[in-house]
């Protein structure tokens, strides 16, 4: 570990005594009364409103737009189109621009007259209230060329082709081990299945939102519904043309992302040129319907799967093929092969991506990226093969366990796959179940009972962070890490608490805002455990600080003590060989006449924790491979569901969830955050569908009343458990982080429990009631 | 959404008369469709007339008809024992409706007035003959999951995507309409909706100046024996893919008088008249279930994407049947 060696030691992360307690959010009453400001929630001294006007076609060309009547209403202030937008010093339409913002951006509207996706903005309208911004744009008018757009990679005209490489070069367009292709022709079973993903939106509840006030002319504040305050500054400032540190950004509360928040969107940078241009603060929030066409998707896309397997049921190959649809400017694809690489021992694996262009707003990360759909691919193969050879589904899974990273041989960090197969199948009561399928039957439903594996990586990460620890026994806690809603707030003051020997209560954590210690993106699972290492080592700072005063202090019992002989115990430093002898941290300060002592930590995640040169060298397909250990989470989704027997409807009636995730900060939020990604998984598995009009390549369905989300009542009691787990190599608190696992597999584990309910095989998701009636009718 | 002016209109007389000469102005009750269409700038209104203080209220039997006032809530419609008890169709497609928020605000009147869910409608940059008439109908090659199988024309195939309009069709119900003479008449709420032709645009029969003043249900023994049936993609608040309010009037092992009517299928809420005959005279079988609801299909003209709904109705009004029988 390239961590520097210490000349002391506290007990160690987490035996505070404060970690993993199931806390109440410590940001709940502020949330529930209202007091929780949003980002589209500050009223600035002489606020403004924008409201975006959007294309009504989805290819062609501006021939004019006229916005007289806009700019006469009353208190309108600005319409900005392609031909009166300040210029920037960067945009991401060039490579060169794209490179230089770093943070995932592809296309900038409002920059020429082309139009590439129908709800690309084509003119921004400020007023000084919302509903004069709103009305104005109802009159701006525009005139179009329009072209026949392309819809989706389904058309005809569509340009299909291979990628070097998908997802912002992360992921290589295609990956071959061993010899698939002849060893799947060898193989005595062979399988060969299409999966079909329909386009999922991420719906946050806030929709993205941005207020841009201009401090100097040469310096903006940005508050902005972000998972990454400081990715949406390096985006910004390089547009702006700006140093760094002359864009502030802060993100106070989210009220959810799910991805959509994690790259960096136009309407952002529009907001703030904007507030330029009138020279007032601007607030623009997304309406609902432009939030399906602002801020990305889950792609549309089909997966081929060909497996290879021995008659006992042992994995010979596994070749993937994936073909989605992108935008005319990036090569966007959920990275799905890399859990179906890794996730059973196979010595043969072959995956290849796809991709068509369409004239659609770029698909971005959503929730387990790529390992969302992978899973349900393979997922659901591995239950046909389970059912071919008449093999339980858990026991199929078993019998390919993977000892090892079969993507690259190295050993896991942690693994409690067994475990959690095991705890899942005695808490759901998994030995009950008839082996057959399509023969459990409760009056006019049929029941049925599936399970499938989940697996998310521990991606390489890194943040820093500022503890200051008052004599009076009160803390200040800093980090630019945000807050999605899950929980950090809380479960970051229990780590500070826990580390610095204090009760939570005397804690104030602080986030969002590059004003603080730099943080990564709340986003791929690294929040936790990156900021949660950050907090602990920036508190072991003060611990060494402290320790070095006292053992100079001539008045402290650890004089002359040597720095390597104390330890630090609930806010007690004492001797090791004598814990009776120490004292409090707030004598020795008082002593000393401070009044605090501030400590800095740098927190490392994932392979830059086990080998931070080599991470920081890799390629950038390689960095979470750059340590001596492959480092995943690891779960078990069970599933019970009824199936009317003759309209189709699919309900969930029972769940049993349990992870391997390394240490759990707080056992209360991080169940609900195991129940939350459920609920998005089973959305995905049996409703969410986002409908694009082939000819148009318009949504037809951008609403929250014809986007289906789950309701209550489709969720059951859902039971949620964790395999206590204990990792050293991953980071300081031995985290590993669950916002995406929760969802990985839950989309299969449903589609498996409806297969052995009705004996048919649904590969389309959503699993809506006309595919499943239509199943049974044949 | 456009500048508009508010009037309270305290008579019926005050709000038919605004809208005699203002026929842009619209009434608005509850507002939970009303404001929607306004916020997407598929209806402009200058002016909205406030019918909320009307005395158009009561759920009641009267001359052996229930009368439920036009500003009645769905909630209180729904939960209403008398409605509960001797109406059950109308009580269940009700509370079947919606979520319980929209259901405490929107009115019976202001219910039966609802528009389609059609996607195309709903955005102003889509073609759409309904809204912009002439502009065409891209559903027809597009989305039309959702969309009609019956009523439809070249025109529009949206689908009404009412619930209670569709228990009221059923069971004969009757609307009473006051125009700004004072002048009231009676339209079978068959009649009330139209289908979409050439002109999608007309959706029902009301004049400028008419109001809703109450829906009359008769008090028969189908009404009695009547039941809602709505199947739909997640458990509540959502649209029916397909639904049926079905009532049997059923003496001696014999069906005296049968009532179907579906959702989710017509253009209108759509009654199944030769399904009914079928059944007339016959036993409550599976059997004369499952060719009554064949019956109730013939002439459907199913697109890409709603091919399902031509079996899904039919397995729902037996569905309906059986649970009623039960």
């Amino acid at each position: 570990m390239d961590t520097e060696p210490t000349f002391f030691e506290t007990n160690g992360p987490g035996t505070g005594g404060v970690v993993g307690l199931p806390l109440d959010r410590v940001d709940g009453f502020a949330k529930v009364t209202g007091q929780a400001k949003y980002s589209a929630e500050y009223r600035l001294p002489g606020l403004t409103y924008g409201v975006l006007k959007t294309s009504a076609i989805a290819k062609g060309k501006i021939l004019s737009i006229d916005t007289a009547a806009a700019a006469k209403e009353p208190g309108v202030l600005a319409v900005l189109t392609h031909l009166n937008m300040p210029k920037l010093a960067k945009t991401p339409n060039d490579a060169e621009g794209k490179k230089a913002i770093g943070a995932p951006m592809g296309f900038l509207p409002l920059t020429s007259d082309q139009i590439h996706y129908a709800g690309q903005p084509v003119a921004l309208i400020v007023a000084d209230t919302f509903e004069r911004a709103t009305h104005a744009a109802s009159l701006v008018r525009v005139q179009y060329a329009e072209e026949k757009p392309i819809g989706s990679f389904l058309d005809p005209k569509a340009q299909v082709f291979d990628p070097e490489k998908v997802q912002d070069g992360k992921t290589p367009g295609h990956t071959r081990r061993g010899n698939p292709q002849d060893a799947l022709a060898a193989s005595a079973v062979q399988l060969t299945a299409t999966y079909v993903h329909a386009i999922n939106h991420h719906n946050p509840m806030e929709p993205g939102a941005t207020t841009a006030v201009w401090e100097a002319p040469d310096r903006v504040t940005v508050y902005e519904s972000t998972q990454g305050v400081t990715r949406t500054q390096k985006s910004v400032a390089t547009m702006l043309g700006l140093p760094q540190e002359q864009v502030r950004v802060i993100t106070k509360y989210l009220g959810g992302g799910f991805g959509c928040k994690g790259a960096s969107w136009p309407h952002t940078i529009l907001t703030v040129q904007a507030a330029k241009a009138v020279g007032r603060p601007v607030k623009l929030s997304l309406t609902r319907p432009q939030m399906f066409t602002s801020m990305g998707h889950r792609e549309d896309q089909t997966q081929t799967l060909k497996l290879g397997a021995t008659k006992e049921g042992k994995l010979t190959a596994l070749i993937h093929e994936k073909t989605s649809t992108t935008s005319p400017w990036d090569n966007y694809a959920e990275p799905n092969s890399k859990i179906i690489n890794l996730l059973y021992e196979c010595p043969n694996f072959e995956s290849s991506y796809q991709l068509g262009r369409a004239n659609v707003m770029t698909s971005t990360f959503m929730r387990a990226p790529g390992e969302a759909p992978g899973s349900f691919a393979i997922e659901c193969s591995m239950d046909d093969l389970a059912y071919q050879l008449g093999i339980d589904p858990l026991q199929i899974r078993l019998l390919n366990y993977a000892e090892k990273d079969p993507s690259n041989g190295k050993p896991w960090s942690s693994k409690s796959l067994k475990q959690c197969y095991a705890r899942g199948a005695e808490l759901f009561g998994w030995s009950k179940r008839n082996p057959k399928a399509g023969v459990t039957r409760e009056g006019r439903y049929l029941v049925g009972m599936g399970m499938a594996t989940a697996s998310y990586p521990v991606h390489n990460s890194q943040g820093t962070a500022r503890v200051r620890l008052y004599a009076d026994g009160h803390a200040v806690v800093q980090t630019g890490a945000t807050d999605l809603g899950t929980g950090t707030y809380t479960v970051m003051t229990q780590v500070a608490a826990d580390a610095l020997g204090i009760a939570p209560d005397k804690v104030r954590f602080e986030l969002g805002d590059t004003k603080l210690p730099t943080a990564p993106n709340s986003g791929g699972s690294v929040a936790a455990g990156t900021v949660s290492s950050s907090i602990y080592m920036a508190a072991q700072d003060v611990w060494q600080k402290l320790t070095k005063l006292a053992i100079q202090d001539k008045k402290s019992p650890l004089f002359k003590a040597k720095a390597t002989d104390v330890v630090v115990e609930k806010g007690r430093l004492v001797l090791k060989a004598n814990k009776a002898k120490g004292e409090d941290f707030a004598a020795l300060m008082k002593r000393a006449e401070i009044t605090d002592m501030e400590g800095s930590g740098a927190g490392k995640y994932g392979s830059g924790y086990e080998a931070a040169q080599a991470a920081a060298n890799a390629d950038p397909t390689k960095k979470d491979e750059a340590g001596e250990h492959s480092m995943h989470s690891f779960g078990a989704h069970f599933c019970e569901v009824k199936v009317d027997a003759e309209l189709g409807t699919v309900r969930v009636t029972r769940w049993v969830s349990i992870h391997g995730a390394g240490r759990i900060l707080n056992a209360k939020t991080a169940r609900s955050q195991i129940i939350g990604g459920s609920i998005f998984g089973i959305g995905s598995a049996l409703m969410e569908e986002t409908f694009r009009d082939p000819n148009l390549a318009r949504y037809t369905n951008a609403s929250l009343g014809e986007y289906h989300i789950p309701v209550n009542a489709d969720i059951p009691e859902m039971t949620v458990e964790f395999i206590d787990e204990h990792d050293p190599y991953i980071n300081a608190m031995g985290v590993k982080g669950i916002g995406e696992i929760s969802m990985v597999g839950v989309a299969a584990a449903v589609a498996n429990a409806v297969f052995h309910a009705t004996g048919k095989r649904i590969r389309s998701l959503p699993i809506t009631p006309d595919k499943v009636m239509n199943s049974l009718a044949v | 959404m456009n500048n508009f002016s508010y009037t309270q209109a305290s008579t019926a007389k005050e709000a038919t008369n605004i809208r005699k000469d203002a026929k842009d102005a619209a009434f608005i009750a509850g507002g939970t469709t009303l404001l929607d269409l306004m916020k997407a700038d598929i209806e402009q209104h200058p002016q909205l007339v406030d019918i909320n203080m009307l005395p158009f209220r009561g759920i009641e039997l009267n001359d052996g008809s229930l009368r439920i006032g036009a500003m009645e809530r769905m909630s209180d419609v729904g939960e209403n024992a008398l409605v509960l008890q001797q109406f059950p169709a109308v009580s269940e497609a009700l509370l079947l409706s919606a979520s319980p928020q929209l259901r405490n605000m929107a009115s019976i009147g202001g219910n039966l007035m609802q528009r389609t869910r059609c996607g195309y409608f709903r955005d102003t940059a889509f073609p759409c003959n309904k809204r912009n008439p002439g502009s065409g109908c891209p559903a027809q090659q597009g989305d039309n999951r959702n969309l009609a199988i019956l009523g439809g024309s070249q025109a529009c195939i949206a689908t009404n995507a009412g619930d209670l309009a569709v228990a009221l069709a059923a069971l004969d119900a009757v609307v009473l309409l006051e125009n700004a003479k004072g002048k009231q008449r009676r339209v079978p709420l068959l009649e009330f909706h139209v289908l979409p032709g050439t002109t999608p645009q007309r959706e029902t029969i009301i004049e400028a100046d008419e109001l809703i003043v109450a829906v009359l249900v008769p008090a028969t023994a189908q009404a009695r024996k009547s039941h809602y049936v709505k199947v739909r993609d997640r458990a509540s608040y959502a649209f029916a893919l397909v639904s049926a309010a079905v009532g049997l009037d059923v003496q001696g092992g014999q069906i005296r008088a049968a009532r179907i009517a579906l959702g989710g299928v017509g253009t209108k809420p759509w009654r199944a008249q030769e399904a009914e005959k079928l059944l007339v005279g016959k036993a409550a079988t599976e059997e004369n279930f499952r060719a009554a609801a064949a019956a109730a299909v013939r002439g459907a003209q199913p697109r890409e994407h709603n091919r399902f709904k031509v079996e899904m109705v039919q397995k729902t009004i037996v569905r309906a049947l059986q649970e009623l029988m039960a």
